[in-house]
């Protein structure tokens, strides 16, 4: 089963050889599923000069409760593009697990990576094919974000991909967030993003709009300040994918809370 | 009606055995060893395109010689299934000796069943923590699998290659010096009249599995790094990642973890506060 000339393409290999590790083609019994998993929660991505920023609040709910506290939802899905997850947890996961070693199998196969379009499209097709389970409550939308290689000019190379259970993909401008706290985080970006900004400029921003969706969303986590759990921020720019430390982003964290302590508004 | 001839077992095997062995000898060697750093893979290969050797998964790569369309299926083959179990298991569960024995299946029933043996000869290769615990793996045309004491020779004519290996080889070489000692070895042979030759950096495939590396380990050596090291200049090592020593089994990786980001890396190496 291993020698067959087949597809380069680890999904296709695996509807072959072992479908039921593909999400999405297992039967579900009929009904709604929606609360019985944890759920992961906001995400945001900004483009940026000579890159795109991407960072994720820590929270994990299932109905009225906090299912986990430190779950990370943002993830390199390669050297040069980050995948950030809400939605089902567990189904998350898995697709971004699948999601990274697709792309990885693709590169040792063929000896060469993907176009940025192709892993976005490629990401498309494996949350189209979570449809039904998305139909009973169990939907997985993922926000892909990368610095492009082939990018005619550096300053524009980060680029921004969202998602919708039926598939996608589709390009964003300049920024883009999903999950249940987006809404209050891309009002904050839509005020005070501005084209060029620096990839440093533009993960305080990330920080900021993570902290007006806690604010106004129960379903998503502030910086915790007593546990020292502050939001995941990854980076991709001609470098490769760079994750910040802990200590970084909790002095990061801090400033924000700081400044809010004087302008709760922001 | 034609008339079948009886042929007996022990000829059948014989003929095919001929058959590879003229096959892989007639193709260019190949050269896989073990340095302080890592494990060194380096092919007299002329084309820069169709590799002989190759990454199969984070600690594990691949090197091949004999016909190209036979090994590369081999390559995929292994490609397949370490990235199925580093699925379904972990990435630390995927290991070269796993893979040689699939090989090995997959080698030995072609030798027997089919009318064509394979002519192709293959080593996998495992980094470890240190060159003692590298693991080398010869797989030739009818299966047979033989563990290498950190340095073999493949192809051509590989019998007086292994011996310049054997003479000059030490686990504890670094980088410019086993690349050095792996192309003097390559060259001691088919020159005219049997006398050396010096080969071209662009005739040179070279890659190595970077010890020092967590995650995805294999880095190819190609361009003005492959030629630095040829000319004996600084010993440099292939770009990228963390320069302190680190166990592969020792990390704690979490499932959700890629192995292709450099970052990632680090800071997993440095332990989470």
């Amino acid at each position: 089963m291993f020698t067959n000339a087949g597809t380069s393409s680890f999904t296709s290999f695996l509807s072959k050889v072992a479908p039921e590790m593909l999400p999405g083609r297992r039967p579900l019994p009929p009904g709604m599923a929606a609360d019985m998993a944890p759920h992961a929660t906001t995400i945001v991505a900004i483009s940026a000069a000579g890159g795109v920023v991407m960072a994720g609040d820590r929270r994990a709910t299932m109905g009225n409760l906090i299912a986990q506290r430190d779950i990370e939802k943002v993830h390199p899905a390669d050297a040069y593009s980050l995948v950030g997850i809400a939605g089902t947890a567990g189904i998350g996961i898995e697709l971004m697990r699948l999601f990274q070693v697709e792309l990885e199998h693709y590169e040792k196969i063929e000896g060469a990576m993907l176009s940025l379009d192709g892993k976005a499209n490629r990401l498309a097709s494996m949350i189209r094919g979570n449809l039904g389970a998305a139909m009973q409550g169990l939907a997985v939308i993922p926000l892909f974000a990368g610095f492009d290689l082939a990018a005619a000019d550096p300053a524009r190379a980060g680029r921004i991909f969202s998602f919708d259970v039926t598939g996608g993909p589709y390009e964003e401008t300049g920024y883009d967030a999903i999950g249940s706290g987006s809404l209050f985080a891309k009002s904050a970006l839509k005020k005070r993003f501005r084209a060029g900004l620096s990839i440093d400029d533009a993960t305080k921003l990330a920080v900021e709009a993570l902290y007006d969706a806690a604010d106004d969303d129960t379903a998503t986590g502030g910086p915790d300040l007593t546990r020292r759990i502050y939001p995941v921020v990854m980076t991709a720019t001609a470098e490769g994918t760079h994750r910040l430390t802990d200590a970084e982003t909790g002095a990061i964290a801090e400033a924000v809370v700081s400044a809010r302590m004087e302008n709760p508004g922001g | 009606m034609a008339m079948q001839f009886y042929a007996s077992p022990e000829q059948i095997m014989r003929d095919r055995s001929e058959l590879a062995r003229k096959g892989i000898a007639r193709g260019r060697s190949a050269v896989v060893l073990s340095y302080e750093g890592g494990v060194l893979f380096v092919a007299e290969n002329l084309s820069s395109a169709l590799h002989k050797v190759s990454e199969i998964y984070d600690r594990i790569g691949f090197a091949a010689v004999g016909r190209y369309n036979e090994f590369e299926n081999l390559r995929r083959a292994g490609v397949r299934m370490a990235d199925l179990n580093g699925l379904s298991y972990d990435r630390r569960d995927v290991t070269g000796r796993a893979l040689a024995n699939a090989f090995a299946q997959t080698l030995g029933a072609i030798f027997t069943e089919q009318s064509k043996p394979f002519e192709v000869e293959i080593c996998v290769a495992e980094v470890g923590a240190a060159p003692d615990d590298d693991e080398l793996y010869r797989l030739t045309y009818d299966g047979s699998v033989n563990d290498e004491p950190g340095r073999m020779a493949m192809g051509g004519q590989a019998e007086a290659i292994t011996g310049v290996l054997k003479a000059e080889h030490r686990a504890d070489m670094t980088l410019g010096e086993a690349v050095k000692v792996a192309v003097k070895a390559l060259g001691s042979v088919g020159g005219e009249g049997g006398a050396a030759r010096t080969i071209a950096a662009n005739q040179l495939e070279v890659a190595v599995l970077d010890r020092r590396r967590i995650g995805r380990t294999f880095r190819r050596i190609t361009g003005a790094a492959l030629t630095a090291l040829l000319d004996g200049g600084v010993a440099e090592e292939p770009a990228g990642g963390p320069q302190t020593p680190t166990a592969p089994t020792g990390e704690a990786h979490k499932p959700t973890t890629s192995a292709a980001s450099a970052d990632l890396e680090r800071r997993e190496s440095e332990g989470e506060s």
